[in-house]
C-alpha cells in the first residue's frame, strides 16, 4: 500500500476510532476511579478527587486551620509555648479528630476554647472541620504516621472490616482503643465475621460445590436427552427451556421455609441444593445442545464395538464435551460469585462477598476508601476467570440464552 | 432429535439419567413455584386466606387480595411505571449502544481490546458495579470538593453539582445509565458474532454496485442479523423485569426508583402474600418471552 492511500484509509476512519475510544474510555473511567482510589490514603480520599492522585498535593486542612487556630497558636503552631502545636508528643494525645474534639469543647481560663469563630453544635459536623486539622497539625509536627500518597492498608480494613475513620492499621499501631474493643491486631482478625476476609472464604465455600452440583447432574440428564430415546424426551426439553427463564424471586420463599421446617436455615447445603436446582435447566440445555452437536457416527461406533451407555458416557460424552463444560462451569461460577439475592436470603449470618460490601455501605458515603477496596476484593476472582478464560466465557454465551 | 437405533435400552434406563436431576428440580422449582402461587392467595403469615386482610367499607378483592394490592398500591403501580420506564428506554439503549460496538470494533486492528473493555462489566457483580456507580454520582453537600466524577465535572465547567440518586427528576436515568454500562458488553459479543456470520460477498456484492457504507448496514446487515436482535431484545427484556441489584444497592428504591423486584424483596419477610403475589405478577409478564423462547427451539429442532 503506498503511503499515500495508508494516509487516507486512516483518514477515512478517523471518526471510527474516535468513536470507539470515546466509548471505550467512558466505559472504563467508573471502574479506574474505584481501582485507584482502593489505594489511595484514607485522607485523601475524603478530600480531593481520584483523578488528582498524580496531581500536586495542596496541603490538607490548612485552610480549617487558618480559620480556626491560627489567631492564638500562629501559623507555625509556636505562638503560645504553653501549648505549642508543633510538638509531636502534644499532638500525639490525640490520635482521633473526637478526642480533639472533646478536649476543645472544656473551657480554658473560664473561658471557651474557641470562640471565633466558634466550631459548628453539631458533632459530626465540627469533626469533619476537626479531622483536616488534626492531618495537617500531624503533618507539621512530624506525627504523623502514615502519610504516603498510596497506600495498601484500605485492604487491610476491608479484609478485617474496620469502619473507623483511621485505618485498620494505623490504629493498632497507635494502640486506638476502638481498634482494641473489636479487634485483636493480629492474623485473627482476618477471620472477623464482618470483614472480607471471611466473606471471601463464605463465597468459595458457596461458589465452588454450588459449580459442581448442577453440572455433574446436568451432565446425566443431558447425555440421556442427546443419546437415548424415550417417551416424552420433547416435551420434557421443551419444559426446561421454559424453565430457564424463571425468575429466581418465585422460588425462595418457599424453600426458606422448607429450611426452616428442617432445621437447615443458614447452612451452606441449602444454598448449595437452591443454586443446583435453579442452575439446572440451563446447564441442561447447554450440555444437551453440544453433545447431540456431536456426529452421530462416533457413537455408533463404540455402541457397535459393544459399549454400554454408562461407558460412553464416561469416555466419549464427558471427554468430547469439555469445551462445553468449561464454558458452563465458568459462566455457574460467576453466577454465584456475583449472586447477591440469594446469598442474603439464604446465608445473611455468614454473609459472602457481595452481601458483605452491602454491610459495609456507609449512608453518609464517608468510608470510600474502605468500600472501593472491599469492592475490588470481590473483582479479583471474576478478573481472573474473565480474562484468564475469556473464550470459553464467550463461547458460553452465544450457545444459548442467558438465564437469570 | 434422532438418536442411534443400534444402542436399544429397556425403557427405564433414560430415566435413572434422569432422576438426579429430574428429582432436584422438582423440589426446588417446581415445587416451589406452586408454593409461592398458593401463597399469593394467603394472608401476611401464610396461614389463612388473603381475604382476611380485608378491612371493612374499602375496597377488597377476597382471595385475590395480595393481587389488589400487587396492581393498585401506590407504590406498586410506581414500581410497575417504573419497570415500564425501563423497558421502553433501557433495553432499546443496550441493543443500540451493543450494535454500535459491535459495528464499530468489527473494523478497526484493536478490536480484540475494545471488545474485552465493554464486556468487562460482565464479569463483576452488579453489587459491585453498584459501588462504581455510586461514586461517581456521589455528591459532596458539606463545603469539601466533589469526589465523584460527575459532579467534579459539573463544578469544573461552572456548574451546580447534582444529586444525581436522589433527585426524582434524572435518578431513574442514572440507574439506566447503569444498566447500559452493565450489558452492553453481552449485546455486543451476541450481535457481533451475528454480524461477523454475515457472507462477505453479499457486502462486496452491494458495495460493488455502489451502496454506500450506511445502505449496505441499514438495508442488507440489519435484516440479517434481525433475527439475533431479537433474541438479544428478549433476553434483555428479562433481564430488565427483574433488574434488582442495581436499585437495591444505589438507591434502595427510595426517591420514586422503586421496582417490581425490590418490592417484593422489601415485602419477603414482613408480608408474605403480598411479597407472593407480586412474585407471580413478574412470572406472568415474562410469559411473553418464554413462549417465544420455546416456540424459538421448537424451530430450531424441526430445522436440525
Amino acid at each position: 500500500m503506498k503511503p499515500f492511500q495508508r494516509l487516507n484509509r486512516i483518514f477515512n476512519h478517523l471518526p471510527v476510532h474516535l468513536a470507539l475510544i470515546l466509548m471505550c474510555v467512558a466505559w472504563v473511567l467508573p471502574t479506574m476511579g474505584l481501582f485507584v482510589t482502593s489505594f489511595r490514603n484514607s485522607e485523601d480520599v475524603r478530600t480531593t478527587g481520584w483523578w488528582t492522585a498524580l496531581a500536586a498535593r495542596q496541603t490538607p486542612g490548612e485552610p480549617e486551620y487558618t480559620t480556626y487556630c491560627a489567631s492564638c497558636h500562629g501559623a507555625d503552631g509556636k505562638a503560645l509555648p504553653a501549648a505549642d502545636l508543633s510538638d509531636p508528643t502534644l499532638i500525639e494525645k490525640y490520635p482521633r479528630s473526637n478526642r480533639l474534639l472533646a478536649m476543645l469543647r472544656k473551657e480554658i481560663n473560664g473561658q471557651p476554647h474557641l470562640t471565633d469563630p466558634a466550631l459548628p453544635e453539631n458533632p459530626n459536623e465540627a469533626l469533619e472541620k476537626l479531622s483536616p486539622i488534626l492531618t495537617y497539625m500531624q503533618d507539621f509536627s512530624g506525627s504523623s504516621q502514615d502519610q504516603s500518597r498510596f497506600t495498601l492498608r484500605n485492604y487491610a480494613d476491608a479484609l478485617v472490616g474496620y469502619k473507623g475513620t483511621q485505618n485498620y492499621l494505623t490504629d493498632c499501631e497507635q494502640g486506638v482503643e476502638s481498634a482494641l474493643s473489636k479487634f485483636k491486631c493480629t492474623a485473627a482478625d482476618l477471620l472477623n465475621p464482618e470483614g472480607m476476609g471471611r466473606a471471601f472464604v463464605n463465597s468459595l465455600l458457596v461458589a465452588v460445590p454450588s459449580t459442581l452440583l448442577p453440572i455433574l447432574l446436568a451432565a446425566f440428564a443431558a447425555y440421556a436427552f442427546a443419546w437415548m430415546d424415550f417417551k416424552g424426551r420433547m416435551w420434557l426439553f421443551a419444559l426446561l427451556v421454559g424453565l430457564q427463564i424463571v425468575p429466581l424471586q418465585m422460588t425462595l420463599v418457599p424453600i426458606a421455609r422448607m429450611y426452616v421446617s428442617l432445621g437447615m436455615e443458614g447452612s451452606f447445603i441449602g444454598i448449595w441444593l437452591f443454586h443446583t436446582g435453579f442452575g439446572l435447566p440451563y446447564a441442561i440445555y447447554l450440555l444437551r445442545n453440544y453433545l447431540s452437536g456431536l456426529p452421530k457416527e462416533v457413537f455408533e461406533s463404540v455402541y457397535l464395538d459393544g459399549a454400554n451407555h454408562w461407558t460412553a458416557f464416561w469416555q466419549l460424552a464427558i471427554p468430547l464435551a469439555t469445551p462445553a463444560i468449561a464454558s458452563l462451569a465458568i459462566f455457574q461460577f460467576l453466577w454465584i460469585w456475583n449472586d447477591f439475592l440469594v446469598a442474603k436470603i439464604f446465608l445473611s449470618n455468614n454473609p459472602v462477598l457481595t452481601v458483605q460490601i452491602t454491610n459495609l455501605i456507609d449512608p453518609r458515603g464517608g468510608n470510600w476508601h474502605i468500600l472501593t477496596g472491599a469492592a475490588f476484593l470481590s473483582f479479583l476472582v471474576p478478573m481472573i476467570v474473565f480474562f484468564g478464560f475469556q473464550r470459553y466465557f464467550v463461547r458460553g454465551m452465544l450457545a444459548g440464552s442467558v438465564k437469570g | 432429535m434422532n438418536t442411534p437405533t443400534i444402542m436399544k435400552q429397556s425403557r427405564w434406563v433414560p430415566w435413572l439419567y434422569l432422576a438426579p436431576a429430574l428429582l432436584v428440580m422438582a423440589v426446588f422449582v417446581l415445587y416451589p413455584m406452586f408454593n409461592t402461587f398458593v401463597l399469593s392467595f394467603m394472608d401476611k403469615t401464610g396461614t389463612q386466606s388473603a381475604a382476611v386482610s380485608c378491612v371493612a367499607g374499602q375496597p377488597c378483592w377476597g382471595s385475590f387480595e395480595n393481587y389488589r394490592y400487587a396492581l393498585t398500591n401506590p407504590e406498586m403501580l410506581q414500581a410497575l411505571r417504573n419497570n415500564a420506564l425501563w423497558l421502553l428506554l433501557m433495553v432499546p439503549g443496550t441493543v443500540i449502544t451493543g450494535l454500535l460496538f459491535a459495528v464499530l470494533a468489527d473494523r478497526v486492528r484493536y478490536e480484540a481490546l475494545a471488545k474485552a473493555i465493554i464486556f468487562m462489566p460482565m464479569a463483576i457483580s452488579f453489587v459491585g458495579a453498584g459501588i462504581i456507580w455510586r461514586f461517581v454520582y456521589y455528591i459532596e453537600t458539606g463545603s469539601g470538593q466533589q469526589i465523584g466524577l460527575l459532579n467534579a465535572v459539573l463544578v469544573a465547567f461552572g456548574g451546580q453539582p447534582v444529586a444525581w440518586l436522589s433527585n426524582p427528576a434524572f435518578n431513574n436515568f442514572a440507574l439506566m445509565i447503569v444498566g447500559v454500562w452493565l450489558w452492553a458488553g453481552f449485546c455486543m459479543t451476541i450481535l457481533s458474532a451475528a454480524l461477523k456470520s454475515v457472507p462477505a460477498e453479499i457486502l462486496e456484492a452491494a458495495r460493488v454496485d455502489g451502496a454506500r457504507e450506511v445502505e449496505v448496514f441499514f438495508q442488507i446487515m440489519l435484516p440479517i442479523i434481525m433475527p439475533t436482535i431479537l433474541v438479544v431484545t428478549t433476553t434483555m427484556v428479562i433481564n430488565v423485569l427483574k433488574i434488582f441489584d442495581i436499585v437495591f444497592v444505589l438507591t434502595g428504591g427510595n426517591f420514586g426508583t422503586e421496582v417490581i423486584a425490590n418490592r417484593m424483596f422489601k415485602l419477603i419477610v414482613t408480608d408474605t402474600g403480598r411479597s407472593m403475589a407480586i412474585a407471580v405478577l413478574l412470572v406472568l409478564l415474562t410469559i411473553p418471552v418464554l413462549i417465544f423462547n420455546v416456540n424459538r427451539f421448537r424451530q430450531q429442532e424441526a430445522s436440525r
